[in-house]
């Protein structure tokens, strides 16, 4: 049957029949026809952030917890400006998102316009793909095609970028195109996967270096079944946190920058390093010419032009990393390498990662491990950036992929409280915790009001340091203790704040017993905010310095 | 160009030459993998092919370490069909000096 629609309806049906059941934004002239549109869809619901970036951060949270394309959208010029971060920040992480944004009329293009601003031309390097569509026929290919690149291969960010007469203009719909989904690469050659094979099965000492693609991949309980069957000591980036349970007797956890010190120092001995969806970020790597100095690589990437970028690998496969583990895990012999394990499990004993305080919930790493003693597996765990996020990274016991949410590759303050947000919109049932800084909470604070809205089962626990603590201590140790522009000398009253924003708040200063406190926060349902202060003068240690091989660790 | 010899520029320059969807931005996609390296794009050629629905770009480069990941990325773009990298001296250049004698 054919049905005369608008540009508008026809972008929301094709959204419903992607499947779509929530999308967030934030309106303005050159979108209001998609709004009008959206306003009648019986199927999806629209959660309005209070900035675009929230939108996109929001956006974000749903993607990262659930696997699935998330939907954002924004109007014209400062609105899509404003989307730009979170867009970025998707294209660092791999994070499929479809982000729509209205434009001003065609013919108003390119004749500075209110409102216009270039946005095809802005999000050419930050997002997988973009489309400056120029017809509402075109919407029919393009949106479909916009999910498809947002899930396939390596995952990201898609713009669609809309003029304002496309969305009004109305044209007869015959027939409906599929709905875009997820294509599989071709299979890893066979051949390519022997010969990784026989590498790992002649390893004395392999290790397994996971990266945020194994979690894309939902390859994470393959990762682990590869690691148990051949002893495979497993290092994970910030990104792949949870892939390995971090407690798994072969886990070294986190490796790299603030990684553990025997984590490091067990890739300095290493003669074949096994790396699944990871990029050699130089986070990860430290100095490069002196990362894994011994090992041979092997390196499986769905991303081709990841391969051989940092590092050359003997064996580099462009593949799903599930879909080569599968086929993988059959050709590994099982060998207990005994050796190697026990030289592992000393460098753990002779090396361990200190959590000094882990008892005192009004320590750093005591409030992070409480925290988790109140909750399951279940649970999400979102982090702003800065030493809050690295302090999670180390303490927390993250078992589960999708558990962890972070800005790994853009490191973007700001993305906590909104990600959190967007968690729990995607997964209602769960308890979402959002560990940030008094820094980064103030970079979208306005988003508490979207939780208090929105009701959503967030509890953002405050590391409140009264700094910019990364940065304090990068001053402090690589700058002559000149500490400049990281001390706040205004704070607001965090927990009254919260209050007038509409979500409740507990300050665990003021607790007689911070344990009960917070057991009682985070047992009762809907957003909460959590105050506790932090000692400023903590640091994240160890740490490699900036430059230096991750063999050069100071600190603990 | 006549200030390089042949050989040289078989040894300091590479000519891609790329398939792409032809539509506007199809251009910035590719010239911007190479500004945002610092990499000058030398020469640039651009024509419809066949029914105009591809064109073939052909771009004249620096020699660099980092082309190999470069050509992957650029191959990596949604509107890229093909790449082909050939040598410095390739022959679509060449016959261009007439037009661009100071
Ligand atoms: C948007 C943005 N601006 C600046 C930075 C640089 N930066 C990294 S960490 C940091 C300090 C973060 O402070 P806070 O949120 O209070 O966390 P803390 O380090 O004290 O735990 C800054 C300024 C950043 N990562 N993101």
């Amino acid at each position: 049957m054919t049905e005369t629609l608008t540009g508008a309806r026809i972008t929301v049906r094709l959204l419903e029949r992607q499947g779509i059941g929530l999308v967030t934004g934030y309106p303005g002239g050159a979108i209001l026809p998609i709004y009008d549109a959206l306003a009648q869809s019986t199927t999806i619901r629209h959660v309005l952030a209070r900035h675009e970036q929230g939108a996109g951060f929001i956006a974000q949270g749903m993607a990262r917890a659930s696997g699935e394309v998330a939907v954002c959208l924004a109007s014209s010029g400062p609105g899509a400006t404003n989307l730009l971060t979170a867009i970025a920040d998707a294209k660092l992480d791999s994070i499929p998102l479809v982000a729509i944004t209205g434009q001003v009329p065609k013919a108003m293009i390119g004749t500075d316009a209110f409102q216009e601003v270039d946005t095809y031309g802005l999000t050419v390097p930050i997002t997988k793909h973009n489309f400056l569509v120029s017809s509402a026929e075109e919407l029919l290919e393009v949106i479909p095609r916009a999910f498809a690149i947002a899930a396939s291969g390596r995952p990201g960010p898609v713009l669609i970028d809309i003029p304002k007469d496309v969305q009004n203009q109305a044209i007869e719909v015959a027939a409906w195109p599929a709905p875009g989904g997820r294509q599989l690469p071709p299979p890893a050659p066979g051949d390519d996967l022997a010969a990784a094979a026989s590498l790992i099965n002649a390893a004395r000492r392999p290790l397994l270096y996971l990266g945020g693609g194994v979690i894309h991949s939902g390859a994470a309980a393959a990762a682990v079944d590869l690691a148990e069957k051949a002893n495979l000591p497993t290092v994970m980036t910030l990104m792949a946190l949870g892939a390995m349970p971090v407690d798994h007797p072969l886990s070294l956890g986190m490796l790299g920058m603030h990684g553990a010190r025997y984590c490091n120092l067990a890739l300095d001995e290493c003669d074949l390093l096994i790396a699944l969806g990871a990029r050699f970020d130089d986070r990860a790597t430290g100095k490069v010419a002196a990362f894994c100095p011994q090992a041979k690589i092997v390196h499986i990437d769905i991303d081709p032009a990841e391969l051989d970028k940092i590092k050359t690998a003997h064996v580099g496969i462009t593949a799903d990393v599930g879909e080569a583990l599968a086929r993988l895990l059959p050709l590994v012999a099982r060998n207990p390498r005994s050796a190697w394990v026990e030289r592992i499990d000393q460098l753990k004993r002779e090396f361990p990662q200190a959590l000094p305080g882990l008892d005192d919930p009004r320590s750093h790493f005591g409030l992070i491990r409480t925290v988790a003693a109140c909750l399951d597996d279940d649970a999400v765990i979102a982090t702003d950036v800065g030493q809050h996020q690295m302090w999670v990274a180390q303490a927390y016991p993250l078992r589960r992929p999708r558990q962890w949410l972070t800005s790994g590759g853009l490191g973007t303050m700001g993305f906590g409280v909104p990600a959190a947000i967007g968690a729990a919109l995607a997964a209602p049932q769960r308890t979402v915790v959002c560990f940030t800084g008094d820094g980064s909470i103030l970079m979208n604070l306005q988003e508490l009001v979207t939780a208090g809205e929105e009701n959503v089962n967030i509890k953002i626990v405050l590391m409140n340091n009264a700094v910019l603590g990364l940065v304090h201590q990068q001053q402090t140790l690589f700058y002559g203790e000149r500490l400049f522009a990281s001390q706040f000398r205004a704070l607001p009253d965090f927990c009254k704040a919260a209050q007038a924003l509409g979500i409740a708040a507990v300050d665990l200063d003021a607790a007689a017993n911070p344990c009960a406190a917070l057991v009682e926060a985070i047992a009762r349902p809907g957003p909460c905010l959590i105050h506790a202060s932090i000692d400023a003068g903590e640091k994240v240690y160890p740490m490699v310095p900036p430059g230096a091989a991750n063999r050069d660790m100071i600190g603990a | 160009m006549n200030a390089v010899s042949r050989n040289e520029l078989k040894a300091l320059r590479a000519v891609l030459e790329i398939d792409v969807n032809n539509h506007p931005g199809v251009m910035s996609h590719i010239v911007g993998l190479f500004a945002r390296r610092a990499c000058n794009v030398e020469g640039i050629l651009c024509l419809p092919v066949g029914d105009g629905r591809q064109s073939r770009i052909w771009l004249l480069v620096n020699e660099d370490g980092r082309l190999a990941q470069m050509i992957r990325q650029v191959d990596k773009l949604e509107d890229v069909l093909a790449i082909r990298r050939h040598a410095g001296d390739h022959a679509v250049f060449a016959g261009l000096t007439d037009h661009f004698r100071p």
